[in-house]
């Protein structure tokens, strides 16, 4: 989140697309009502079922899924040719005036530079035209025909509300009336929230699904506003802390990257890395990138990183390629990997294409599963009859079960989605003989390193190396592991000036990331968390609800990273001159002085506002970015791809009918079923009686929600002979599973470019464990296709065909 | 349950003697608003746990009603009513439970003394221990709301957390709902908060937004905010003009003295039952006496 949940009650407009808040985030929703009841705000949500959160909107506009890029595509049309947005905002703090370089272009569903051997773009030519003074070049008046804005206006003049309506569905009254309300938060004074999850990133072009409503609120100034904002809603209690500590596979906590095999030094690393200023006058944060990199090293290897040996740089792994879940499970299936730690979750139910999954497990020497519940993934090799048909003799996997402790179990933090790191304290001990997971891994690794120690091995210098400073060896503590990521003086620092006076003494906590350094005299293990554990103590402990400017921000109640700032980019909530777009939601302001107000600014404090530092501090240029040069591998401008398996062609350049560099293994793409045998859409999703598949092991919420079900429209229903609670097959070229047909009013039709599209809905919770009626993984039917930036799987457009079917015994 | 004192009680089932009156508290009210509820169970949930009660994991119906009606164990439940007109598409969430009417049918029903009670605070209460599970509270019930246990031959309905309420708290639900749509308070202090959900309702153009008290049961101490208030019944059946059927209503007033026989007999074979079978147990001459005891005042009604 951009913002932070209870700031949601003080938006005008929120706009649940890409995911269905009430259901899945029915605490967080909270605030929506609030909105509504204290700020007479609407509600508009784009789903294309009619969800719990449709049932309290005030407007619900039906959507084909896969198709959200042309639906918000038009909306950035609609705003353009109706000039509807903030004119000041998006010409002072967007890079709209940035003049692109004259090789870009776009064509027939392609940009410039596809390689189509190697699906991919070469991107050196969607960058900026750089001047003489190695600044890049702009055209304040927004007319060149090579400016971000004219690109941008001519990319999406092509996206008319009947191209909209052929593509998605939505009727166009609907349509219309619904980005006539969005477009009356251009007005400086009003604010439109965005709040979204999995639906938008459970797609083939998911980080561009986020990125074209990214666009539509910086074109309505919407960004570093209360009430506005970009608002992922996160899935898991501390799903954010797992990105923010980079649990990616090509990540380093604190969005740090880890380096590529090219990359064969400290210096080459930072190459690449550095961030120089392309305007005037701009901060670009993260030129500091050597000190957050430096400390995090000092954090991991200690008095063994030192400047002589690029402070540990070589043991760091390097990249060939991206190890992501996808190709994790590609490279098992293959035989390639022979042993997997499972720790926290389910793939065997998570990932596509079940089959696969479990043939990759077979593949597999030993398999260990940390968790606090018997998991399908720990059970693969088990029959449960059709629900997971194997033959446990055929099966060699070892698979070992280490039962963890849960989160109420122990002490420790979760991170929210909106950025907070609240603590929490150990309730009750956990249950037989669950260990929580940093004993396990301690375990694990004092063992690894007795061998090492003991037999030697090759590179044994990052374990023998690695820093463990904590007073029990075989136990750290919570707080140990909280103190170390914010971070501490290594070496006294001294005065610049007067090298007698000491600034900071060794061994203690540091304030904040300020005060990082790249000499190796601070250790900072996430240098985005440094400040939350201070020598003040333990900030994320606190629990002053006190809201001095009636803003939500809470600024006692735990602790928010970046500084305990609860929005980002919030000097963009004033005008040029420092006074708020809107005086009654006031985040900051410039006093005269300094910027203060209810929240921490995200500028520095004592700049003036006419020393023309723009708000978007992180970025090298100042300002936020409707044309993302090459941070996005399919273009610098969404542009609407049909899911890979889609129900028509792709109205708008049928040759280029799918996200043209989306990664597909082979074997995958025979895998893929086509319209003419598979004529339904399927979306998979949660309900929110259950989490995952997690709470079908409680009683209560099996109660609730006890067996697996499909939801089919009355039309299409009617056709198939299918009636409400009768048992039917859903099929899709990698499988099939049969559930209670719920028949209902809430899935319609739709008229897509004449034909009559018809959706199913897949809930997902069920499987063959648990308390609840055994059930089949929707994940027999997904396709085996991610994003093409952060491969994320396709769960949310796919094909299907239904047939009714014996109930399943 | 009983968990208020017995000086909080001022009405028992089948009993004439006056209640305690020399303490007086104020009314309560649940104030359900449908427009911010998002069915997400939790009030449900709240309910199981706080009232240490468990329900069958059951099958899916076709429908997002789960357990499919309220049972013995399953004292709320969430009502799932899908309405198209003129295309517009409606999902109307509907928690059902006990409405602890003012009026109550099923305590003016129940033949066995003090087997159901009203509280001063408006709180309509079953005192199990004194059931006699003939089942006349749910023919009394304009709601259809208590449910036979068939473990023990109990009635079972919501207690409007009695137990919570009696130490300052508000019920489990209403502690448990995310989005605030479950309110607790004074019944004046509810009425007069709906009237600004009204009026916000009202703003959003449901012009037909209207507070769920119905008067022919004196008022409910749970009570609705309606979308459509002209229009209850499309709210998973929400009865229209809620009264005490005839029958009990003839039973209470008209007979009064005949009626006093009946209590009499049922409460004697009642009391003859536990001694000789226990309590678990009805046995059919128990239902056959306690129906003449309620059929009576009927023939009495028709002989004039």
């Amino acid at each position: 989140m951009t913002n932070t949940w209870a700031d949601i009650k003080n938006t005008n407009l929120a706009v649940i697309m890409g995911g269905n808040a009430a259901e899945a985030h029915p605490c967080g929703f909270k605030w929506v009502t609030e909105a509504k009841a204290h700020n007479k705000a609407k509600l508009i949500v784009v789903d294309p079922r009619f969800t719990r959160s449709a049932a309290v909107a005030d407007l619900y506009v039906p959507i084909r899924a896969g198709t959200d890029i042309a639906w918000l595509g038009g909306l950035i049309n609609y705003l353009l040719t109706q000039d509807k947005i903030q004119h000041e905002y998006v010409k002072a703090y967007t890079n709209a005036s940035f003049i692109v370089k004259p090789g870009f272009g776009f064509s027939d569903g392609l940009f410039t530079g596809y390689d189509a051997q190697k699906r991919d773009y070469d991107r050196s030519s969607w960058g900026y035209e750089i001047g003489e003074d190695g600044y890049a070049k702009l055209d304040e008046t927004l007319q060149d025909a090579r400016c971000v804005f004219q690109l941008m206006k001519a990319h999406y003049a092509r996206y008319t509300p009947e191209m909209v309506e052929r593509i998605c569905g939505s009727p166009k009254d609907k349509l219309i009336q619904a980005w006539e309300w969005i477009a009356e938060t251009s007005a400086p004074d009003r604010a439109m929230t965005s709040m979204y999850a999995l639906g938008w990133t459970q797609h083939s072009k998911g980080s561009q699904n986020i990125r074209t409503m990214a666009m539509v609120q910086l074109l309505l100034g919407n960004i570093g506003v209360a009430g506005g904002g970009m608002n992922a809603l996160r899935g898991h209690s501390n799903i954010q802390g797992l990105t923010d500590l980079g649990l990616m596979s090509n990540l380093i906590p604190g969005y740090l990257t880890l380096p590529s095999e090219k990359e064969v030094s400290k210096a080459t690393y930072l190459q690449s890395r550095g961030f120089k200023p392309l305007r005037l006058g701009q901060l670009s944060y993260w030129q500091n990138y050597p000190k957050f990199f430096v400390s995090f090293l000092k954090s991991m290897y200690g008095k063994e990183a030192t400047a002589d040996n690029d402070f540990g740089f070589d043991w760091l792994p390097k990249l060939d390629v991206s190890y992501d879940v996808l190709r994790t499970f590609e490279l098992m299936h293959q035989g390639k990997i022979n042993g997997y730690f499972c720790q926290g979750f389910n793939p065997l139910m998570a990932f596509p294409n079940k089959k696969k999954l479990i043939n990759a497990l077979r593949q597999l020497k030993f398999l260990v599963v940390m968790d606090p519940l018997a998991t399908e993934t720990a059970s693969f090799w088990e029959n449960h009859g059709q629900y997971n048909d194997v033959d446990p003799t055929q099966i060699q996997t070892e698979v070992f079960r280490l039962p963890t402790t849960c989160f109420a179990e122990e002490d420790g933090s979760l991170t929210n989605s909106g950025r907070w790191l609240q603590w929490h304290w150990k309730g009750a001990d956990g249950p037989g003989e669950s260990r929580s997971d940093i004993i396990i891994l301690t375990d694990l690794f004092l063992r690894l390193r007795d061998m090492y120690r003991k037999q030697g091995g090759a590179l044994p210098e990052p374990i023998l190396g690695l820093h463990w400073p904590y007073k029990l060896v075989e136990a750290p503590s919570a707080e140990e592991i909280a103190r170390e990521v914010n971070g501490y003086v290594v070496e006294d620092i001294t005065d610049p000036k007067d090298a007698s006076v000491v600034q900071l003494r060794a061994g203690q906590q540091l304030d904040g990331f300020a005060q990082l350094r790249d000499d190796g005299k601070t250790a900072c293990g996430c240098w985005i968390y440094s400040g939350c554990f201070t020598e003040k103590g333990n900030q994320m402990a606190r629990r002053d609800n006190a809201d001095p400017y009636d803003s939500g921000l809470a600024p006692g109640w735990a602790w928010a990273w970046p500084v305990n700032r609860r929005i980002l980019y919030n000097r963009a909530s004033c005008d040029l001159n420092g006074k708020p777009w809107n005086p009654r939601h006031k985040v900051i302001e410039w006093t005269g002085k300094a910027w203060a107000g209810a929240d921490v600014p995200d500028y520095p404090p004592a700049t003036k506002p006419e020393a023309g530092m723009n708000p978007f501090i992180m970025n090298p240029e100042g300002v936020a970015r409707l044309f993302t040069l090459g941070m996005m591998r399919d273009g610098p401008f969404p542009e609407h791809y049909e899911p890979f398996e889609a129900p028509v062609a792709n109205a708008l350049h049928p040759k280029v009918n799918a996200n043209p560099v989306a990664r597909v293994f082979k074997g995958d793409l025979e895998v893929f079923g086509t319209a003419d045998d598979y004529p339904y859409v399927a979306t998979t999703y949660r309900l929110t009686e259950h989490f995952h598949y997690w709470s079908k092991h409680c009683h209560i919420n099996a109660t609730l929600q006890p067996q697996q079900f499909v939801e089919i429209g009355e039309a299409l229903a009617k056709e198939k002979g299918i009636r409400n609670g009768d048992s039917i097959k859903v099929r899709s070229n990698r499988g099939q599973i049969i559930a209670v047909a719920v028949v209902t009013k809430r899935i319609r039709p739709l008229n897509v470019d004449g034909k009559m599209i018809h959706t199913v809905g897949i809930p997902i919770h069920w499987g063959f464990t648990g308390q609840t009626k055994k059930g089949f993984g929707a994940n027999i039917l997904t396709p085996y296709v991610g994003d093409a930036n952060i491969e994320t799987p396709e769960y949310k457009a796919f094909l299907v065909d239904i047939e009714p079917a014996a109930p399943s015994v | 349950m009983s968990t208020l004192q017995s000086l909080d009680i001022t009405r028992r089932s089948a009993t004439t003697s006056p209640s305690p009156s020399v303490r007086e508290s104020e009314e309560v009210a649940k104030l359900i608003d449908i427009s911010k509820c998002i069915g997400c169970k939790a009030c449900q949930a709240a309910c199981y746990e706080w009232n240490d009660l468990r329900d069958e994991i059951g099958i899916n119906v076709g429908v997002y009603d789960n357990p499919p009606d309220l049972t013995e164990n399953t004292w709320t439940l969430m009502r799932f009513t899908e309405l198209e007109e003129d295309g517009e598409l409606e999902w109307l969430i509907r928690k059902d439970g006990c409405m602890h009417c003012a009026d109550p049918g099923c305590l003016k029903a129940c033949p066995s003394p003090g087997a159901i009670v009203q509280y001063s605070n408006g709180i309509v209460d079953f005192i199990s221990e004194n059931c006699i599970g003939c089942g006349y509270c749910v023919k009394g019930c304009p709601f259809n709301i208590p449910r036979i246990s068939k473990k023990d031959q109990k009635a079972y309905k919501c207690t409007l957390c009695s137990d919570r309420v009696s130490v300052g708290l508000e019920p489990a639900c209403a502690k448990a709902c995310p989005t605030q749509a479950i309110s607790f308070g004074t019944k004046k202090d509810m009425v007069e908060f709906a009237q600004t959900r009204i009026t916000d309702l009202n703003e959003r153009g449901y012009d037909k937004a209207g507070l769920y008290d119905p008067p022919g049961v004196d008022g409910t101490h749970v009570m609705y905010v309606l979308q459509h208030a002209d229009r209850p019944e499309r709210y998973a059946d929400l009865p229209k003009d809620p009264k005490i059927s005839p029958l009990v209503e003839a039973w209470k007033g008209v007979a009064k003295p005949v009626a006093l026989v009946g209590l009499g007999l049922t409460a004697l074979f009642g009391f003859l039952h536990y001694v000789s079978t226990g309590p678990n147990e009805v046995e059919e001459t128990d239902e056959e006496q306690a129906k003449k005891a309620i059929d009576r005042p009927d023939e009495k009604r028709e002989g004039r």
